[in-house]
């Protein structure tokens, strides 16, 4: 038995990184992670890379909303109570919490419809799963595929707030890697939700879930109009903090309680994955 | 150095539960270097379950298993880095053509870019799929897709490889063309696990097999020595209009070691078969056509393990 385990790697291995667990590797339990999600990522690509007007599409939805709401809407609205307190331009509100939103709406619809089609029908993770990968695997490369396309999106939005000068602050430029941040925390969340989901009927209830996270976590307008136990309500949705977030770094109002945000979104991402993984390993290894 | 260590999977009283269903009830299975082993049986026996926990893909609910020397609980990944696996449906990926079907997969065990690459124009090469290598995956024929599932499984040059009714579903051209790629593999010393219900299938292919029942075995050896044991040399078929074949049970009933009835004929199991059929002709039974055969495997399944009756 000892000459299996001491073989020496048999030529044409390639870059194996068994050899080289990764930080992650020593607290998961064996098994579940091969330290290879990056591979999944790559097949992403590989398939997107043929549809790339679809992928890109997404990029006008934030857009859209911007001119919609920003310019349209805001020609009635003009000034807002931005979030140091003082009045501030209507679009230069909204941009940011768009910003938030659109990185929410592009990491769920990756990790739920595309994800429950691979995992239901596509079989992909079947065949995946008897490869050295594991659970662990899968849900990192997943959601980190949805956060690259995730951040694509950003990156095209951040540009056209720079054109249009609603970037107030250096700061301004942390906006890609926060929206990221969001996109990660909902991509993660979004597909521990889809593990458990039974039938495409069940997908109503991640609209149910998205939209008024869309309308009510200030995105068009600040915390203050609500009363005081409303507050306290929208203060726990997840895309508040996203928004928040944004708002604060694009606009330059930066201080301490941006890390908060920066907190309950990584706690969002890190159980999201957690759970996922573990649904994962229940459903398609029993 | 004992002899469980030569083997590349062992397993002692090995059990599957789902809830309160027993899939595999404590089987003993030792599979040797080498050899192409088949896992024989009815819809339902235990087969998949059995090579979904040899696989690593399922944990076990009992017993002892190792494959290729190691814990599958514990060195999952290591352990299936060195498998090949064909599964009863195919799992292609649709969204990728046949070429990158082939690095694509290749990448999951970790091959460079250059390696998979290569690995991928051999494979096509060896299940004849050279020139679809740039089309989709969904238009190909059951044969085709057969043929690169599991061509995919040879991508890390596998020492076991698991296929879970390889050839369900194909046209006996496809059937036949996959098993010669079977033997290629078996002759490059490449150890064959394989489940089937297909008795041509296990005859032709395995070295050695167990017949699993409700979840146990209740036979193992290779194919002649099943054979051997559990039929007779020959059989004699005698077909009659359906229902008529239960009239003459009783008249040839004591000229065979053994008759099994099926819906429009007699089965005589006899060591002469000649012999037996001018004995049948003297009691003047008349079939309506007669057949001497030797026995084969489906003899012995059908034995074993009752279907002729029951479904």
């Amino acid at each position: 038995m000892a000459h299996e385990l001491t073989a020496p790697p048999r030529p044409g291995r390639g870059d194996q990184t068994e050899q080289r667990p990764s930080p992650l590797l020593r607290i998961v339990p064996p098994g579940l992670y091969a330290g290879r999600a990056r591979m999944l990522v790559e097949r992403s690509f590989l398939v997107n890379r043929r549809s790339w007007l679809a992928v890109v599409s997404g990029f006008f939805e934030p857009l859209f909303f911007l001119f919609a709401l920003g310019l349209g809407f805001g020609t009635l609205v003009s000034t807002v109570t931005g979030p140091d307190g003082q009045p501030m331009d209507y679009v230069a509100f909204v941009a940011p919490a768009l910003l938030a939103a659109s990185a929410m709406n592009g990491a769920v619809y990756d990790a739920t419809i595309n994800i429950f089609h691979k995992m239901r029908y596509a079989k992909l993770y079947d065949a995946v799963l008897s490869t050295p990968l594991g659970p662990l695997d899968v849900a990192v490369g997943e959601t980190s595929w949805a956060l690259l396309r995730g951040g694509l999106y950003a990156a095209g939005f951040v540009v056209v707030l720079l054109g249009m000068g609603l970037v107030s602050s250096a700061w301004g430029l942390l906006a890609l890697p926060a929206a990221l941040l969001v996109a990660f925390a909902f991509a993660a969340v979004g597909m521990a939700a889809t593990t458990f989901m039974r039938s495409w009927q069940d997908f109503d209830l991640v609209n149910l879930a998205v939209m008024p996270l869309f309308l009510f976590s200030t995105t068009f307008y600040p915390l203050s109009v609500y009363p005081r136990p409303l507050r306290i309500a929208v203060e726990c949705l997840p895309l508040y903090h996203g928004v928040a977030l944004l708002r604060g770094l694009v606009t330059g109002y930066v201080h301490w309680g941006l890390l908060g945000h920066v907190l309950y979104l990584v706690l969002m991402a890190v159980v999201g994955l957690l759970v996922a993984t573990k649904r994962i390993a229940r459903l398609l290894l029993r | 150095m004992t002899a469980a260590d030569s083997l590349l999977v062992h397993a002692s009283g090995l059990v599957k539960r789902f809830g309160d269903v027993e899939a595999v009830r404590g089987i003993d299975v030792g599979v040797r270097r080498g050899e192409a082993f088949g896992f024989l049986g009815p819809n339902g026996a235990g087969k998949s379950s059995t090579m979904r926990m040899i696989a690593c893909v399922s944990p076990r609910s009992a017993g002892e298993l190792r494959v290729l020397g190691m814990d599958p609980q514990r060195d999952g990944p290591r352990i299936r880095a060195r498998l090949g696996v064909v599964p009863q449906q195919d799992t292609l990926d649709n969204e990728l053509t046949v070429r990158q079907n082939l690095q694509v997969y290749g990448r999951y065990f970790g091959l460079s870019r250059d390696t998979v690459r290569r690995k991928a124009v051999e494979l096509m090469e060896f299940a004849q799929l050279s020139d679809r290598a740039e089309d989709q995956v969904e238009p190909l024929s059951g044969g085709m897709k057969r043929r690169l599932t599991i061509a995919r499984s040879l991508v890390n040059d596998p020492e076991l490889l698991l296929l879970d009714e390889p050839t369900i579903g194909l046209d006996p051209q496809a059937r036949h063309l996959l098993w010669d790629r079977l033997y290629q593999l078996r002759h490059a010393g490449v150890t064959l696990i394989l489940t089937t219900h297909y008795m041509d299938e296990a005859e032709q292919l395995c070295d050695r097999l167990v017949v699993m029942d409700g979840g146990r075995i209740v036979a193992e050896g290779s194919p002649a020595e099943l054979i051997a044991r559990y039929s007779t040399r020959e059989v004699l078929e005698l077909r009659f209009a359906p229902g008529h074949q239960r009239d003459a049970l009783p008249v040839v009933a004591t000229l065979a070691d053994r008759v099994e009835v099926l819906p429009d004929r007699l089965l005589l199991y006899t060591a002469d078969g000649e012999a037996s059929l001018a004995a049948v002709h003297e009691r003047d039974v008349r079939p309506a056509s007669t057949l001497i055969r030797r026995s084969t495997l489906e003899d012995v399944f059908l034995r074993l393990t009752g279907r002729s009756l029951v479904d």
